[in-house]
């Protein structure tokens, strides 16, 4: 009989920390993550010798990982982690933090998750991205993330019958949700005719699917709530959180997520249905995850998203508000931070601290990560729910 | 369906040539594992010698029961397509020259996904291919979804074209074109389309029964090549090697001594300066030309073929000099693909056993007829196949070698 | 002092005596003596460089060669030949120099060599010859001008078809007919050997080198511009390389004719 899982107490995460991004940085991680931390201490008014944990994410900090980065920062910890996770290093960063802070292995854990972006970065990324995408996926055609999205959309379009129209209906929101995020790196309005005009990049993957790879850094701090408390922080408390890793093997595409698996638990430990979470952040890169992760949380069956999207209006004050800040696909995708930019949105919605469109009535909110195209399929998936004070 | 392929115009020389880059080419160890078969024509993946597991990609361990007990083993191939793309924009030159791209998911048997290349005449999802692994432009080996059955003009698919080093709309070098294996390689070449085939003729005053008939086909341009002459290689290549698409070395000297039964050197001497120092000098003339139009367009330059001989990987003593100097040949053929490989160039050995012809004239059967060896180099040409084992006697001898070569070495002391 | 080496040397400086070449140009085009392919091959002429003023020598230009002791225009020694073999003196580098210089005559069959290539100088032949240009002198060398060496093409040159190679030559009963009547140093042919190509098929095989290197005389053969040579009168140096026990050399024929000769 599996044992029950510990919750999560009093265990709340504050200070949500975007660095503005940029399309191309001249500067290593080191000073995006560099910046993001300083930012972190400054914003929290807790002192850097004050931060025990550290937890973080990169693509682009080869040859250093976490401890080069300490000495790099000048940072002391007694509890440090590196999550090479991709677009589920905010989830899981928050799943390590948080039993951290709560053993008391730690007191204050920074999580931070940042790139830099040169002119080659995506392409040396993406060609040594990892051993079977070396030797099995990247030589035929060397297309990419395009190419293995369009894969998984190609299927799920053929198997589901979602429309063009459906996804780009998510885009429109998303941009639209963008317009009021001050450092989206996407400023103009886009129409549903525009993203269906727009030119195929891997068939069946449009241009508007694509997120536009970037610098920037994202972060936030985790601790006791009487901490935060006691630093007079805005903070949101952790509800639940699941992970889990290359579920599902047997199946011949990616048509749903690890989630499946672990989505009882999460609203079990939450204490909350689907119906009781007021927004979603979801893994945007690319439109037709956000399908597998409204049907895989629960939101609606398998293969029905197409119509779910139908039904919902999709901005941030609509009927079912997701990717309020614009998600990556609208505001850019800085490397490992794009796992994080969820996570620090639903921070800012729960404490009232939008740069942008605010969620009405903000109390609940379900962030999820998904992450590493190691091959053939994303492997790594997690989520969330985080609630207001 | 695939437009048959039309005769490509003459080159604009005011043009820049377009030149090589090699698709993606990096490759885990476990994975070369793929290349042995691929290199002869076959699908192998790996299959778990305890749980009978398939696994793809190719891994250390089983991804069942983590045996590290994993033979590659023959493929049927068979399988469904599930999912595919055009890729329009890729990360590599190699790909974003010849966008668009396509490539798909395919469940084969033994439930594994594989992503591969995707012919054009495939139907869309969810349609049955056969997946055969091919080498790309990169000499690594690929994973291509062919259709279910033969279509019409199959071969001129433009993935077909990157794959395979047909001599179709092909310009061609054969070395020797007066022996009888010559003979042969120029009618089955003028037979798949190509023109002109250049054929060297070594001493000219040499008439060899059958080269008349040779001389009278129009396609054919007779060239006074001798691979023992360095200014001869030199000055042939100086005229046609910016055109030569596809040099087929079959030059060969062969004499049937070990060491004892011949006094003195000069026969072994007259086999390495043909054999061997022959593909030295036409490497050196002729490689730099070929090397640089490893791209150019529909008749790139694609595939230099080296008539060597089973006796290359293990000697036959009674034959001791001349597999001697094959090996010799096989080892320098193996440098050629090595500087060859970034530029997209095909080096294709070819490994008969005995040949039926006068040299061989007291060896039993079976042997390989000139025109069954000439056969199997123009099918390796189109297959786009880079290690050519032809005939009965050189797969049993690649058997025994890949078993155990020691007890090839007193098998074929002890014939 | 000679008065008549002086008289040469005036003579060759004031133009009245010419140095005729009678050598081909040792090249890898020109065609080597082709044996059945089970007997041992003499190398044809060939050449590699060493350096070319570049990065393996960038002062220099040099070549390596390799070729055979009977490639091009050559000189064949007794030794060559089974029947000399036990001779004295029978090899280039023990051969008297004083043999390699001497009197030429030069017997003209370039017509009845165009009409035939299979042409066998006969006794017969030559004395007529002799009737017309007086007797061969004794140590004289014999060449047998057929103009075969204006056959530029090497396939025309070689003349091989399925019975073997036809070129002329002397037969048998001139060859011992020169040794012995004439006592000649040795005879030479602007063909790829001294004997004709259809010489296998003679009795004895071969006679020109059966009975001159039988008898310790020479042979030099791929002469060329024997027709530049008065039938008599012309003194020709012809010395072969020497060799350690060589059979025969590729060398330099020269011959001196009076200005004007012909």
């Amino acid at each position: 009989m599996t044992r029950k899982r510990q919750g999560y107490d009093d265990i709340v995460v504050t200070a949500p920390v975007t660095i503005p991004y940029a399309r191309f940085s001249i500067r290593g991680a080191h000073w995006w993550i560099g910046r993001a931390l300083g930012t972190l201490v400054k914003d929290s008014g807790i002192a850097k010798d004050a931060i025990d944990g550290f937890c973080v994410s990169s693509f682009t900090l080869a040859p250093d990982t976490a401890i080069g980065l300490s000495e790099h920062l000048g940072l002391t910890t007694r509890w440090l982690d590196f999550v090479p996770l991709g677009g589920n290093c905010g989830v899981v960063g928050l799943r390590r933090a948080a039993r951290a802070v709560q053993s008391g292995d730690a007191n204050v854990v920074a999580c931070v998750a940042g790139d830099t972006n040169h002119v080659d970065s995506f392409r040396q990324g993406t060609a040594n991205f990892s051993r079977f995408a070396r030797d099995a996926a990247y030589p035929i055609g060397a297309g990419g993330p395009n190419a293995s999205f369009a894969y998984l959309t190609d299927y799920y379009m053929r198997v589901y019958g979602a429309e063009p129209a459906d996804f780009g209906k998510m885009c429109v929101a998303q941009r639209e949700n963008a317009l009021k995020t001050p450092h989206a790196l996407f400023k103009k309005p886009l129409t549903l005719e525009e993203y269906l005009a727009s030119r195929m990049i891997s068939d069946p993957i449009r241009l508007f699917d694509c997120v536009m790879p970037c610098a920037g850094a994202e972060g936030f701090l985790v601790m006791r709530r009487e901490v935060a408390e006691e630093h007079g922080l805005k903070y949101s408390r952790v509800l639940a959180t699941i992970e889990r890793h290359n579920a599902f093997k047997g199946d011949p595409v990616q048509f749903r997520g690890g989630w499946v698996l672990d989505r009882d638990e999460l609203y079990g430990q939450a204490g909350v249905t689907p119906a009781d979470i007021d927004f979603v952040q979801t893994y945007d890169d690319y439109p037709v995850i956000n399908m597998l992760q409204f049907e895989d949380l629960g939101f609606c069956a398998k293969g029905e998203a197409p119509a779910f999207v139908r039904a919902n209006t999709l901005t941030y004050n609509g009927s079912f508000p997701f990717n309020t800040s614009g998600g990556q696909l609208s505001v850019g995708q800085a490397g490992a931070a794009g796992g994080m930019l969820g996570l620090v949105e639903t921070i800012r919605q729960l404490t009232g601290q939008t740069l942008g469109g605010k969620v009405p009535n903000a109390r609940l909110g379900l962030v999820c990560g998904f992450g590493m195209i190691n091959y053939d399929r994303g492997l790594s998936t997690g989520a969330a729910i985080l609630a207001a004070a | 369906m695939t437009a048959p392929l039309k005769k490509p115009k003459r080159k604009n020389p005011i043009l820049r040539t377009r030149l090589p880059v090699p698709p993606p080419s990096a490759r885990s160890r476990v994975a070369l594992g793929m290349l042995w078969g691929a290199a002869q024509g076959r699908l192998e993946l790996q299959v778990c010698r305890d749980c009978a597991t398939v696994q793809y990609p190719p891994r250390e361990v089983c991804r069942r029961c983590l045996s590290d007990r994993l033979d590659w083993k023959p493929q049927s191939g068979e399988g469904e397509l599930v999912a595919e793309t055009l890729i329009r924009h890729s990360l590599e030159l190699y790909f974003r020259e010849r966008a668009p791209w396509r490539a798909g998911l395919v469940r084969l048997p033994g439930d594994v996904t594989v992503v591969a290349h995707v012919h054009a005449d495939v139907p869309r999802p969810a349609a049955r291919v056969r997946v055969r692994a091919h080498l790309d432009r990169a000499g690594q080996a690929v994973l291509v979804a062919l259709p279910e059955k033969d279509t019409p003009n199959m071969a001129d698919d433009r993935i077909m074209r990157e794959m395979t080093c047909d001599p179709k709309f092909r310009k061609v070098l054969v070395t020797d074109g007066k022996t009888a294996v010559g003979q042969a390689l120029v009618k089955a070449l003028v037979a798949a389309g190509a023109e002109p085939v250049w054929v060297g003729n070594a001493e000219p005053w040499k008439n060899f029964p059958g080269f008349e008939e040779i001389t009278k086909i129009p396609q054919v341009s007779l060239l006074s090549l001798d691979v023992t002459d360095q200014r001869s290689v030199r000055e042939i290549a100086g005229e046609i090697a910016g055109r030569v698409d596809i040099v087929i070395n079959n030059c060969e000297v062969h004499r049937t001594y070990g060491i004892s039964q011949r006094y003195g050197t000069d026969a072994a001497r007259a086999e390495m300066d043909v054999n061997y120092f022959g593909l030295l000098r036409l490497a050196q003339e002729f490689g730099p030309a070929l090397r640089a139009r490893g791209a150019d367009g529909t008749n790139s330059a694609v595939a230099w073929v080296n008539l060597l001989s089973i006796y290359a990987l293990s000697n036959y003593p009674p034959h001791g000099t001349f597999s001697a100097s094959k090996a010799a040949a096989h080892s320098l053929a193996q440098c050629l693909r090595a500087e060859m490989r970034p530029t997209g160039v095909r080096v294709v050995n070819v490994y008969p056993g005995p040949i039926d012809d006068e040299w061989n004239q007291l060896l039993l059967p079976p042997k390989i007829a000139p025109a069954a060896l000439a056969n199997a180099i123009v099918g390796a040409l189109k297959s786009g196949v880079e290690d050519v084992y032809p005939g009965d006697i050189a797969q049993d001898w690649l058997a025994r070698w890949r078993d155990n070569p020691k007890a090839l070495e007193v098998e074929a002391a002890n014939p | 002092m000679s008065a008549t080496l002086m008289q040469l040397a005036s003579e060759l400086a004031g133009g009245r005596i010419r140095v005729v070449d009678l050598t081909q140009t040792l090249s890898p085009d020109f065609p080597t003596i082709t044996l059945p392919p089970e007997m041992g091959q003499a190398w044809p002429f060939r050449i590699e460089e060493i350096s070319r003023y570049d990065d393996r020598g960038p002062a220099s230009y040099w070549n390596n060669v390799s070729f055979s002791e009977h490639t091009g225009t050559h000189f064949d020694a007794p030794i060559h030949w089974i029947s000399g073999r036990d001779l004295p003196n029978n090899a280039v580098d023990t051969i008297p120099p004083e043999h390699f210089v001497g009197p030429a005559a030069v017997i003209d069959c370039s017509a009845e060599s165009k009409a035939d290539p299979d042409f066998l100088l006969s006794v017969d032949f030559v004395k007529k010859w002799e009737a017309k240009h007086s007797k061969i002198a004794p140590r004289a060398w014999v060449l047998m001008r057929t103009d075969w060496s204006k056959h530029i093409d090497p396939v025309a040159y070689q003349n091989f078809d399925e019975t073997g190679q036809h070129t002329p030559g002397p037969d048998p009963e001139v060859v011992q007919f020169l040794v012995k009547e004439r006592d000649v140093i040795g005879f030479g042919t602007e063909t790829i050997g001294t004997d004709a190509g259809q010489a296998f098929h003679l009795n004895p095989p071969y006679p020109c080198h059966y009975y001159m290197h039988g008898a310790g005389r020479y042979g030099l053969q791929c002469l060329t511009n024997l027709d530049q040579l008065p039938a008599q009168g012309a003194v020709i140096f012809a010395a072969p390389l020497k060799i350690k026990r060589g059979s025969g050399s590729p060398l330099r024929v020269l011959a001196l004719v009076p200005a004007g000769a012909k």
